[in-house]
């Protein structure tokens, strides 16, 4: 039977055991790696007996808490994926000089490149900004859930999905080799037959389903679900940059779908839609992912001027300057977001008045967002500014996304991007944004409302380490290559012939070993701050004098959030409430409406995932089964009308005198 | 019922405006066809879909507004910028009179 | 000075399902995205025959009129069986969803005929750009109706089985502005690709 070469074809498509990478030294160590890791992670669960405890309290959970801290753990097991092909890379470039070949031949290279794209927007980027809104936006605005928990369970596992398929990739079969946005005609069937496109195609569309229900989801539940008294001019602005986000993501992300439903359709069935012949035209492609393309980068950062917006106010101990003008701002940028997408292929020949009107409005998206640069610098003009970690990394925030937004503007000019597009100065303007604005942002908030979360701060001392080296660690790796890409190196180069380019790159390089130790100290920083967690404590639910209603609860907060929905009169409405004398109500209370857990998320997921699977693969009778399955499963869902319970008086009683006395207590 | 009366009446012209090509002019059959589809979509969404302001305080109203105009700038965008594209990059093309 | 209320002492739970319309309403808007870049494919290469069959030589135009006036009636019959269900007349309310489904699958045969025929003549979606986004948004309609279809015998036995209650209800009205979409979208289709492309 194992001889018949058409029987296996028909049982294992083409995945065959070449598929494995045994003659690669650099997978076959990092799969031993991986399995020896596991192994411990696994075994210690087993040992632990918490595998019940995991799937009823966090797999299964609809809870926005669970699983908006589940989003951040994904976000930052990713990272260090991610950024292990940055140090990859970082090396390579290095030492690529003087007749080296380096040490990744381009065959690997070109994965290592797509992969760190893919993997840092879709699987870091984007779970730590939902994670975080996920867990916030409800208690900011009073509310027991998010509008649709069930949704918002999907939705995780299914970004979850699409990031276990490309973490497959490494080891059963290959990546992309095409860069993060994959065009064709490279990305289509005739210059890449193999599997690498078909893995980016399914992992994106999978996490694209689920971040499209989330964008849903966070306008239902901002537009809907909002405490009485709390109006659209009342909410903080962290939630008004999560409605914007969401908004920008129900928009943007069906393009995306259909875009690679297109590119899916090219190399399955062979249409002729980005082909070179028969009618087609390769950049529609590039059109329709920019249009797609630039609305993302603005749903990265919206909610980090959200974050800041928020550690702001707090750590100056003023109310935010300007709240009226920051929503416009923010409403502003969205909307413009949609009319920027060229100035992503100023060099492909559209012609002057195509450029120029590209060119203009992205020159003006900058103004609002100087606005809101402007809000955040009178916030603290005259506050008493604390410099607490979150209000650290807001600081090196300011001062690095406004040289990133500079070099921005800069390569907005057409002219001045013809030179400049896919150099080197171009991957720096980018990560410069990106890492300044988002990754910062997300460390900002992650040490803001990690006491929330958890019951404890974060260790400042080991938090320090990691900022400074994060933010030393950042200009040392990309100002070299600003001053290479003004020098003409090109992007996503494995060899060079100048030597004298290369110390530019041993900087680069010394400077990703820097983000290193800055991704290791926060590590620690997690490791020691749970060993400490005593003397972090945090028992009041404020441990920063905040101004937002999630600061009023519990840390962490019961599983109802409020025992009573707040009333809110004014903006910051905790702090309103602080001022005037707010008293926590004592008795009283009426069971608790909650939804269900329910496993229906996580095996929707993984039948997708083996859906993905079996069509990367091209096996297609596991195709089939897979994809009846998934609808018989979703279908079988809708029969389940039992998604809801009460949790009693007395349980709300006890949680609530548990506080009381923890708070009296502390007194 | 007036919506599907009007909806029939509104979809069986255009059909016989272009079959019967009684307009004479390309363009101005489909400039009117054009017009009749517009009509059709409003008489759907309000007497099928019953569209209102009201409906979900505004919402509704607002994220349908909101979702047409990006329905116009990716296809008023899309084919005004693959237009210069595909002019610009024909090969054989006098490269100094790119518009 | 008195402290003003901060919290709510009785509440008026938030009624299961109170978001579900806006919610489905919004994840519609998503769809019209999808179908707006079909469109703009299609609108940007529509016109690429690659030497190949053109709408002219391939669109049968009255057959496409029956199949339009085919998910027109269902659209309103299925607006009837709304009316009836808000008058919590199931038996009635079944029959008019009934005979949506017919009507509904009467779109998806005579659709499934027409592209079987043009495959025939070699029209392929394989055969050029215009032809490889035609099949692809036309295509991509009929698939949103059979789900649409799916979704209404599901609803059916559902209703069967435990009646008008108000989820099922919300369920009903979900579907309504779904199918209710569709129709927008193929008017949509019969005038930028089937009348249209018989002008050019």
């Amino acid at each position: 039977m194992f001889d018949n070469p058409d029987l296996l074809k028909m049982i294992f498509g083409r995945l065959t055991l070449d598929s494995l990478p045994f003659h690669e030294p650099i997978l076959v160590v990092t799969f031993l790696g991986v399995v020896i890791g596991g192994a411990i992670v696994v075994g210690a669960i087993t040992y632990y007996r918490l595998w019940g405890y995991l799937w009823h309290e966090w797999f299964t959970s609809v809870d926005h808490k669970r699983i908006g801290v589940m989003y951040i753990i994904l976000g930052l097991v990713m990272l260090l994926r991610g950024f292990a092909d940055a140090l990859m890379m970082r090396l390579q470039q290095a030492m690529a000089f003087n007749g080296s070949d380096g040490y990744l031949p381009a065959h690997h290279y070109d994965q290592i490149f797509t992969a760190h794209g893919v993997i840092m927007i879709f699987f870091v980027a984007m779970p730590l900004v939902t994670g975080l809104m996920n867990y916030v936006v409800p208690l900011q605005i009073g509310a027991r859930d998010v509008a649709f928990p069930f949704l918002n369970n999907f939705s995780f596992w299914m970004t979850v999905a699409g990031a276990v398929l490309v973490m497959m990739s490494l080891f059963v079969g290959e990546f992309a080799r095409t860069g993060w946005l994959a065009y064709p005609p490279l990305s289509n069937i005739g210059y890449s037959p193999d599997v690498g496109v078909d893995y980016y195609i399914w992992s994106l569309q999978i996490a694209g389903v689920g971040t499209l229900l989330s964008g849903v989801n966070l306008i239902a539940t901002i537009v809907k679900m909002r405490a009485p008294g709390m109006t659209m001019m009342k909410m903080p602005v962290f939630t008004w940059t999560a409605l914007c986000t969401n908004v920008l993501i129900v928009a943007a992300f069906p393009v995306l779908t259909a875009v690679l439903a297109l590119l899916g359709l090219d190399r399955y069935a062979g249409t002729n839609f980005f082909t070179n012949d028969f009618g087609g035209n390769p950049m529609m492609y590039v059109n329709l992912i920019w249009i797609w393309g630039h609305p993302e980068v603005y749903i990265l950062i919206l909610p980090a001027f959200g974050v800041f917006s928020e550690v702001t106010s707090t750590f100056s101990g003023k109310r935010l300057f300007g709240y009226t003008s920051m929503v416009y701002a923010t409403v502003v940028i969205t909307i413009l977001s949609y009319l920027v997408w060229l100035h992503h292929f100023f060099t492909m020949g559209s012609g002057a008045s195509v450029n120029s009107f590209f060119g203009i409005t992205t020159m003006i998206i900058s103004i609002p967002t100087g606005a809101k640069m402007f809000n955040w610098l009178f916030t603290m003009y005259r506050g008493r500014i604390r410099f607490e970690l979150p209000m650290m990394w807001t600081i090196a925030f300011m001062l690095t996304f406004v040289l990133g937004g500079m070099t921005g503007v800069l390569l907005a000019v057409p002219p001045a991007d013809f030179v400049l597009h896919n150099s080197l100065f171009l991957i720096a303007h980018f990560h410069n944004v990106i890492i300044g604005g988002v990754v910062f942002g997300a460390f900002a908030g992650i040490v803001y409302w990690f006491p929330k979360v958890t019951g404890f701060k974060l260790d400042p001392f080991w938090g320090k380490m990691s900022f400074w080296f994060w933010v030393s660690g950042f200009y040392f790796a990309f100002m070299p290559l600003y001053v290479l890409g003004l020098m003409g190196v090109t992007r996503r180069l494995r060899v060079f012939e100048d030597p004298s380019l290369q110390i530019w790159f041993v900087i680069a390089g010394f400077g990703a070993f820097l983000i290193l130790l800055g991704i290791l100290s926060f590590l620690v920083q997690i490791y020691v701050s749970i060993r400490n967690r005593e003397a972090l404590r945090d028992v009041t639910g404020d441990p920063w004098n905040g101004r937002t209603l999630e600061w009023s609860t519990s840390s962490p907060p019961p599983p109802y959030n409020f025992a009573f929905t707040p009333v809110v009169h004014d903006n910051d409405a905790w702090w309103d409430m602080k001022q005037r004398g707010y008293e926590r109500p004592l008795g009283g209370y009426k069971p608790i409406h909650m939804p269900k857990n329910t496993g229906a998320g996580i095996v929707l997921a993984g039948i997708s995932m083996v859906l993905g699977f079996a069509l990367i693969w091209y096996i297609w009778w596991l195709a089939i089964l897979s994809f009846v399955a998934l609808l018989a499963t979703a279908i079988g869902h809708t029969f389940n009308y039992n998604r809801s319970f009460n949790i009693p008086v007395d349980q709300v009683l006890r949680t609530e005198r548990t506080r009381t006395e923890l708070l009296s207590g502390h007194a | 019922m007036i919506g599907f009366g009007l909806s029939v009446v509104l979809t069986a012209i255009p059909f016989w405006l272009v079959m019967s090509g009684v307009l004479g002019s390309n363009q101005a059959t489909a400039l009117a066809i054009i017009a009749f589809a517009v009509v059709q979509i409003v008489v759907h969404m309000i007497f099928f879909l019953h569209m209102s302001p009201r409906s979900e305080d505004g919402w509704t109203m607002m994220a349908l507004i909101f979702t047409l105009v990006m329905v116009l700038i990716t296809l008023a965008g899309s084919l005004w910028v693959m237009y210069h594209l595909n002019t610009n990059m024909m090969p054989s093309h006098d490269m100094s009179q790119l518009p | 000075m008195e402290i003003p209320i901060f919290h709510l002492a009785d509440e008026h739970e938030h009624a299961d399902g109170s978001s579900t319309m806006l919610g489905f309403w919004l994840y519609l808007m998503s769809d019209c995205l999808i179908f707006a870049c079909l469109f703009a494919t299609y609108g940007v290469l529509g016109g690429s025959f690659a030497a190949g069959p053109s709408p002219k030589d391939l669109f049968d135009l009255p057959l496409v009129a029956v199949n339009t006036s085919m998910l027109l009636l269902s659209s309103i019959t299925y607006g009837f069986a709304v009316l009836a269900m808000d008058k919590d007349r199931t038996g009635q309310m079944q029959a008019w969803l009934a005979v949506t489904a017919l009507f509904g699958a009467a779109f998806i045969g005579i659709e499934l005929f027409e592209f079987a025929h043009m495959i025939h003549e070699g029209a392929t979606p394989q055969r050029s750009a215009f032809l490889s986004s035609f099949f692809t948004l036309v295509g991509t309609h009929g698939l949103h109706v059979t789900v649409g279809l799916i979704w209404l015998g599901t609803l059916m036995v559902q209703v069967a089985r435990i009646g008008l209650t108000a989820a099922n209800k919300r369920r009903l009205m979900c579907l309504s502005m779904f199918w209710h979409f569709l129709d927008v979208v193929w008017i949509g289709v019969f005038t930028f690709v089937y009348l249209m492309g018989v002008l050019r």
